[in-house]
């Protein structure tokens, strides 16, 4: 091994209640591609936000080709010649490409020059990108790659990339991937954050396991196997979700009629025609990449967005469309939306609160009073049997951790014993453990009867519970296939929006 | 060494117990440093201020009868300011609850019966609901902002009463005076206490103030205010109506501070003038947050500020102290609550600076 580009010493940092950085010690040797892997809340986004000048140790020290350094802002870990890229971008969605990227140089430059420099970088390494171009007018792929180029232009020694495929098909993490390669081959280092073991063990050379704050192992991801890595992830056996091969059922239970709703968001996606049906018992997954009208969809079902739909919602024949959440609700509606904290419940408030929220219909209401016995037993039920850990029923939604807050959440809604549930990315941000529950809850559900629509961004988990899968792209839907006819190259090509919309087929999943 | 704050896990309880004592402090010595910086002996004007107008039993119904309309519109807003609605006119929902509670009056002057005070209450609540009602439907309907709205219209009501008390609702045996007629017995709310002033409008204002108390805490109507006021889309997730609570707020706020302009009138002038109120809509405001929007704080909160209204007074009488230090009193503590407040989510900690490396 050469001599470590960057080399972190004893790291510690503590955040109030939580030791986030417990003595980390991470090399990561020029043009090498490392991995940084860990649980959500493992401490990988506070290691490299000191990395990058964005959170300052307690303790510790980072040395820079063997020399010890201070980086005190981002713009001094820039001249230094670390980049990163953000999992959330920071691009002006009114100003073009090269102005975007000129925006994130600290020195005197000229635009034009900027721009062929632009240019040159995004044919060198393989990064389309028109200069010229508005920021709102990109794909979330191509908005990766100003964020990459913005990087490059300055020429970096160590590039750090957090969760970079979370927006991306699986074609353009293959060609994010030679990206990298490529990089790395010309000696730069790549610090690679994520989660997904595949991606970890196709792309990376040496890989650090962080577990509660602790580096827990260091080892060469392509000696590993997706498991031996999972375990020393999260410590123990990974647990299998386990379910049952599903009869077709012939019950129709949700149908969407030539659904097309403008988006209230300036920048939102319109959803354009949307056709599909849901029968009893079955999980329709609904894959895609962000931005390409899941959220919007969500909505329309929950009846949340409402103004200039056009087209049907039926649910057991009862048609929704012009009722507003509360009434889809006592037609059998629940949902548990993508956003934990601040819409699938009130951070300030209880969790005996938080279960009243939409938990009221189960006869927690007398002539407009509320009768707290039911509430909090309802919430105490949800806490014992979805395995809620928290400070009780009066502890705060804020308090939990992503996982719990969303056990609670679906508990909550699948004790009302709905006819249909739509969950938003259900196990976005949750560690493995308790995705593995939230699997396991959905799968049994569905057994039980009950439909449900899930939109995900992780082909694995939707190709793991689900009957069917269509995808979401610009606002159009594709055909419904049957999970066990379609694999993740196709659904992956239907993600940039390539597939026929043949008008017999489509929307029909039986 | 530096002075950081730093975000607490969770919001403190005895924080939020301790902060209105260390405000109360504060004000006090910033008190303390006022009154030396303006010659004046601090415990003097301190006790004048604070103790002075209690003394007697008529200062204390004074002090029952100012806090009167302030713990009425206070308690009104605190609904809205709950739920995330802005009403910032309860002075003119009192005005306008004066006016129209006093056109009763006036109507069946010399023709009355001890059915006259019930019905002037009801309307003054009607009028003040009414005009509350206005920003609410602009808001709804057109997205307007009701911080302007409300505000704006207040001006409206004080100018509609200032119109009607110099012309159509003049007393004719006036001399002519901007006056209306001083209403009969049967327009007049009873005293309570011999000897004060004090009448039955506190111990409306005190069964109100428990009604509200009851509805925020008790019904589901109430909890869904609160929750429209934490997490917007939380509640539009839950399919709880933005509209059915912005109309709710203004209904509840602009009744209750109609309450209180009709009882102030019927309970204390008994009769119209051009000037009804000392801004009891605007200092109600304070009052609200000075109580944490929660019943009981506001039921001292408005004891407290209606003590400053006396206080400020007796300044003037026997120190010749301008207005402007009650004003200016008025704004310390309200500063410094403000900012003892940081203390329920923050803490303080003193951190030393890292070594230069």
């Amino acid at each position: 091994m050469t001599a470590a580009q960057l080399e972190l010493t004893g790291i510690t940092k503590q955040y109030p209640g939580v030791l986030a950085n417990d003595h980390i010690d991470l090399a990561i040797a020029s043009g090498e591609v490392h991995a940084l892997l860990g649980e959500n809340g493992a401490g990988k986004s506070t290691l490299v936000k000191i990395i990058y000048g964005v959170v300052r140790a307690d303790e510790g020290e980072i040395l820079w080709n063997g020399e010890p350094v201070r980086i005190t802002s981002p713009s001094q870990a820039r001249s230094l010649g670390i980049g990163m890229v953000f999992q959330h971008f920071n691009l002006f969605e009114t100003l073009t490409v090269a102005e975007n990227i000129s925006l994130g140089i600290d020195e005197d430059h000229d635009l034009k020059q900027l721009t062929s420099e632009i240019e040159e970088i995004s044919t060198k390494y393989g990064l389309p990108i028109n200069p010229h171009q508005h920021v709102h007018a990109l794909s979330v792929g191509e908005r990766q790659r100003v964020e990459i180029i913005r990087c490059l232009v300055q020429d970096p020694k160590v590039l750090i990339m957090d969760e970079p495929t979370s927006v991306l098909t699986p074609q353009e993490v293959e060609k994010l991937f030679e990206t990298l390669r490529r990089l790395s081959s010309e000696g730069c280092s790549i610090l690679y954050i994520s989660h997904k073991l595949d991606e970890i063990q196709a792309l990376c050379d040496r890989a650090t396991v962080l577990r509660h704050g602790k580096v827990t192992a260091t080892c060469s991801p392509k000696q590993e196997t997706p498991k031996s890595l999972a375990e020393m992830m999260i410590g123990s056996e990974l647990p299998v979700c386990k379910r049952i091969a599903q009869k077709r059922d012939s019950e129709v239970r949700l149908v969407v009629r030539d659904l097309s709703i403008p988006s209230p968001d300036p920048h939102g996606t319109d959803l354009r025609n949307i056709n599909v049906t849901v029968h009893r018992g079955e999980v329709l997954g609904i894959a895609g990449v962000a931005g390409n009208g899941q959220k919007e969809f969500m909505a329309a079902l929950n009846g949340e967005l409402m103004d200039s739909v056009t087209g049907r919602i039926e649910l057991n024949g009862a048609e929704l469309s012009k009722v507003g959440p509360a009434e889809r609700r006592t037609k059998g509606l629940a949902f548990v939306p993508e956003e934990r904290l601040g819409r699938g419940a009130v951070p300030d408030m209880s969790l005996a609160n938080n279960a009243l929220l939409t938990g009221y219909l189960n006869g927690m209401l007398n002539n407009g009073f509320i009768d707290f016995d039911r509430v909090r037993a309802y919430a105490t039920e949800i806490r014992e049997r979805f395995d809620v850990r928290s400070a009780g029923i009066d502890a705060e939604a804020r308090s939990l951790s992503g996982g719990n807050l969303q056990k609670f959440i679906m508990g909550r809604e699948i004790m009302m014993d709905p006819q249909l549930l739509v969950l938003g990315h259900p196990t976005w941000g949750v560690d493995v453990g308790a995705a593995t529950t939230i699997h396991q809850e959905i799968v049994d559900l569905a057994a039980k009867g009950t439909s449900v629509v899930v939109a995900s961004e992780d082909l694995d988990e939707l190709f793991e519970i689900c009957d069917s899968i269509v995808v979401i792209a610009e606002g159009r839907l594709s055909p419904v296939k049957r999970t066990s006819e379609t694999n993740v190259e196709e659904v992956g090509l239907w993600m940039s929006g390539q597939f026929e919309a043949d008008e017999g087929e489509v929307g029909h999943a039986a | 060494m530096l002075l950081r704050l730093e975000p607490r896990q969770f919001t403190s309880k005895r924080m939020q117990y301790a902060s209105p004592l260390i405000a109360a402090v504060l004000t006090l010595i910033a008190g303390v440093i006022l009154f030396s910086a303006l010659g004046t002996d601090p415990v003097v004007a301190l006790h004048t201020f604070f103790v002075r107008p209690l003394t007697s039993l008529y200062g204390v119904g004074e002090w029952a009868l100012k806090a009167t309309p302030l713990l009425l519109c206070a308690i009104g807003l605190s609904v809205g300011f709950r739920g995330n609605v802005w009403n910032i006119g309860a002075e003119g929902q009192l005005t306008m609850g004066a006016v129209c509670g006093s056109g009763v009056a006036l109507a069946f002057w010399g023709d009355e019966g001890p059915w006259l005070l019930p019905l002037m209450l009801f309307v003054g609540v009607l009028g003040g609901m009414a005009w509350g009602a206005i920003p609410s439907m602009l808001k709804n309907r057109f997205n307007a902002n009701e911080i302007l709205t409300s505000l704006m219209l207040s001006y409206v009501a004080i100018q509609i009463l200032g119109y009607l008390v110099h012309g159509p609702w003049r007393d004719p045996e006036g001399f002519n005076f901007p006056q209306t007629r001083i209403f009969g017995d049967d327009g007049i709310l009873p005293v309570l206490l011999e000897g004060t002033r004090l009448h039955l409008g506190a111990v409306l204002a005190v069964i109100c103030t428990i009604i509200v108390w009851i509805f925020m805490s008790r019904t589901f109507q109430g909890f869904k205010v609160s929750v429209a006021g934490q997490a917007p889309a939380a509640a539009a997730y839950a399919g709880y109506s933005r509209k059915k609570v912005i109309l709710l707020s203004f209904l509840v706020s602009g009744g209750l501070a109609g309450l209180a302009g009709i009882v102030e009138i019927a309970g204390t002038i008994n009769q119209l003038q051009p000037i009804i109120s000392p801004g009891y809509g605007f200092a109600a405001i304070i009052v609200a947050f000075l109580g944490r929007l929660h019943p009981l704080g506001i039921f001292f909160a408005s004891l407290l500020m209606s003590l400053m209204y006396l206080g400020g007074e007796q300044l003037q009488i026997h120190l010749n102290l301008p207005l402007a230090v009650t004003g200016v009193f008025q704004g310390l503590l309200l500063f410094f609550v403000l900012g003892s407040d940081v203390l329920v989510r923050y803490r303080i900690r003193l951190i030393s600076q890292p070594k230069e490396a």
